[in-house]
């Protein structure tokens, strides 16, 4: 992996600050030549993990491809707070069809691009995880096994946040959303990352919002490639998870740092790195600052939901190698 | 060049000269033939540059041909049936961005029960999602129709769906003239998109519009529907100069001099129908033909004026409004508002019933004499359905209703 172990941290939040790295390490999003691909002026929600995710993805992508850069968006937040026409917050070409078709119309930008002799231009597609993991599936499946040129993100906040936060398929285990009031089912979901993997395409990688450079890397990482590949960033949600909107970067760490995010890469198949969790923590600490799992603790504490839970983040510990013993 | 073609090889032929850059392909009968050949067309390296992509549904082709036509390449793409309706929502996407798609569809029912064979149930279940819809009567019209619908799709930055029958048109073997690559290439020229997802040039298409401009946006949809009114007809003549033949127009009279019956219809049962006109003419009835090439938009005035002299209209049409009757002739009557002239459905041909001369000619002349019912259903097995509903009557448990019919009919 092309990417720099992180070595400095400012105490307490391990959140590396750009001035303290050499200037070749720091992130694209602290140069002042970034290209503010999603400008500000949008309408998203204070403390937006999909938002921040999005900048940060797009402007090293457009840093990665000398901004020879397409896009296509699934319907969504992203896709609604950041063009309310006729205003748009989006400095590259930008294209907006439907919920689940996004992975298709990438193809297809993909397909003009190479008839017409235009390999520079690179294409991204992008939606949360209802437009990804639910109802843009098929078609996100049929791009990777047809290896189209395009790199596809999902902005992860589990659940529908669009439509006032509604259970996907990437809502996780007790979670409660508008459609699940008692929290949603164990022993479901889906692992996209995972099933991406499966179709043996050239890069998948998972990143939260809360390890920016490593995010950016990925990206960078993704544009070396050809053909299909997966990016799929962690992104908390204030308003649907229920936490302050000043925590989404702390809530998206403990995702990481509990076990329950692995955050990894995988090449033809093949994972080939994964971030380290650097102190453990019991899945508790990340439950308990989010409302939609404020009934785990609320009357009485549920040991047997905790469990599980904590269960899965062992599980994922396990099975990726996520400490370092 | 004269050639011995299937329909669906002759439409491939001709979606080849014109050149398109991507095309999306699904199986699905009776259209198949076309992507088919069109595949190979492809990978012979005849028609190049130009990417062929086997996509995974049709919602998949249609989406793929609208990322495609955004970012500025010709897209084509073929279907049938149940493949259009699977990429309904992405029809009324590409109408709305204004994205210039051509697609062949190859007419087939619409089940359940599921049917492969020909009707119009399914292009005319999209009939208000924004295409422009071109009904073929034979498959020379179906090969030209293609080359037209590029041209008025490039003009007015909408899609276009050329209708012809499954099986009765893709899979005839009839003589076609196939133009020349130049002949094609002097009256098709590259395509100039209105907006184009470029790089050197950033554009968001496809956002939110709330209630202060919908409207306006919908309305100039319908207005480029109406330009397209006025467009067909000039380069239906354009074509006649470029190609020596017509083909497309918005309406198509036959023998409607001195007609009181006039027999409206869409697609290859024209054929059928001129055959039993002609025979009636010969023994002395007034009936004429009005063929529709163009059904959407819908040419109001053209058709109000070709039946200006009848007295009576007799709609043929292979799709059913249930709980309503026509379709077509829903449209019909619009044309003829103020007139007091009877608008008769005749639905024909559900499912890919046999429409013979014997039961036109039968009910024409019932027409003619006014013994027709508003809506006639050709040929239905009247004792069979009553059968079904007095089982459905006597026992709650009837069963599944084709398999009931099968087996009480005689």
């Amino acid at each position: 992996m092309a990417f720099e172990p992180i070595k400095y941290y400012q105490t307490g939040t391990f959140t590396v600050g750009n001035r303290l790295l050499p200037p070749e390490l720091r992130t694209v999003q602290a140069d002042v030549r970034r290209t503010n691909s999603l400008n500000s002026g949008h309408r998203a929600c204070q403390g937006c993990g999909e938002a921040l995710g999005a900048r940060y993805a797009i402007d090293a992508a457009m840093n990665a491809t000398d901004k020879q850069l397409v896009a296509a968006n699934a319907t969504g937040c992203l896709e609604v707070f950041s063009t309310p026409y006729p205003e748009t917050s989006w400095q590259i070409p930008w294209i907006h069809s439907l919920f689940g078709n996004t992975a298709a119309v990438a193809t297809g930008i993909a397909a003009a691009m190479k008839a017409k002799g235009r390999r520079d231009v690179r294409v991204i597609a992008q939606g949360g995880d209802g437009g990804t993991t639910d109802i843009g599936f098929g078609c996100l499946s049929g791009m990777f096994e047809r290896n189209d040129d395009v790199l596809y993100i999902c902005y992860d906040n589990e659940a529908y946040m669009n439509t006032g936060v509604q259970r996907s398929s990437a809502t996780p285990p007790a979670a409660r959303t508008a459609t699940t009031s008692t929290g949603n089912v164990f022993g479901q979901g889906k692992n996209v990352p995972a099933i991406a993997i499966a179709h043996g395409i050239a890069y998948v990688a998972t990143a939260t919002i809360a390890e920016l450079h490593d995010l950016e890397a990925k990206v960078r990482r993704a544009m070396e490639f050809r053909g299909a590949r997966y990016i799929h960033i962690f992104v908390s949600c204030p308003l649907g998870w229920g936490h302050a909107s000043e925590a989404s970067v702390h809530i998206a760490r403990l995702a990481k740092e509990t076990g329950i995010f692995p955050v990894y890469q995988a090449e033809h198949g093949e994972i080939v790195s994964v971030s380290k969790i650097r102190r453990r923590r019991p899945v508790e600490d990340y439950l308990k600052p989010q409302r939609r799992f404020a009934h785990l603790f609320s009357p009485k504490v549920n040991t047997e939901a905790i469990a599980r839970i904590q269960a899965m983040a062992d599980r994922n510990i396990r099975k990726y190698g996520l400490t370092e013993d | 060049m004269l050639k011995q073609l299937e329909g669906s090889r002759a439409v491939a032929e001709a979606v080849a000269l014109a050149r398109p850059e991507v095309i999306c392909a699904y199986p699905i009968s009776p259209q198949t033939h076309i992507v088919e050949a069109l595949g190979e067309i492809v990978a012979s390296g005849e028609l190049a540059p130009c990417e062929f992509i086997n996509v995974e549904s049709e919602f998949a082709a249609m989406s793929v041909a609208i990322g495609a036509s955004a970012a500025g390449a010709r897209a084509y793409t073929a279907t049938a049936s149940q493949g259009l309706l699977y990429m309904a929502e992405a029809l009324f996407n590409a109408s709305g961005l204004g994205l210039p798609i051509v697609m062949t569809v190859a007419n087939r029912a619409i089940g359940a029960p599921i049917n492969i064979w020909n009707d119009h149930t399914d292009s005319m279940s999209q009939r208000d999602c924004g295409w422009i819809q071109l009904f073929a009567e034979n498959n020379q019209e179906a090969l030209d129709l293609h080359l037209q619908a590029f041209r008025l799709a490039e003009e007015l930055s909408l899609p276009v769906m050329v209708c012809m029958d499954g099986f009765i048109l893709t899979h005839a073997y009839e003589r076609v003239d196939m133009p020349t690559q130049a002949q094609v290439d002097a009256y098709l020229p590259p395509f100039m998109p209105r907006q184009v997802l470029d790089p050197a040039e950033p554009v968001s298409i496809g956002a939110m519009v709330g209630p202060e401009a919908f409207t306006e946006v919908r309305y100039l949809a319908h207005v480029k529907q109406m330009q397209a009114l006025e467009l067909i007809p000039a380069w239906s003549s354009e074509f006649r100069k470029a190609f020596a033949r017509d083909a497309g127009g918005l309406v198509r009279p036959y023998r409607l001099e001195g007609a009181d019956t006039v027999v409206l219809a869409l697609g290859s049962v024209l054929g059928t129908i001129k055959d039993t006109v002609d025979e009636l003419r010969e023994r002395g009835q007034r009936i004429g033909v009005l063929g529709v090439s163009c059904f959407r938009p819908w040419p109001h005035a053209a058709v109000r004026e070709m039946l200006a002299g009848a007295k009576r209209v007799v709609v043929l049409e292979k799709s059913l409004a249930v709980g309503v009757g026509g379709i077509v002739s829903t449209n019909v009557r619009t044309a003829l508002t103020g007139r007091a002239v009877p608008v008769y459905d005749v639905i024909a041909g559900l499912g890919g019933r046999p429409i013979t001369k014997a039961s036109l000619a039968r009910v024409f002349a019932d027409a003619a004499k006014g013994n027709l019912e508003l809506t006639t259903f050709l040929d239905l097995d009247r004792p069979t359905v009553d059968k079904v509903l007095a089982r459905e009557r006597e026992m709650r448990r009837s069963g599944p209703i084709a398999e009931t019919v099968l087996r009480l009919r005689q």
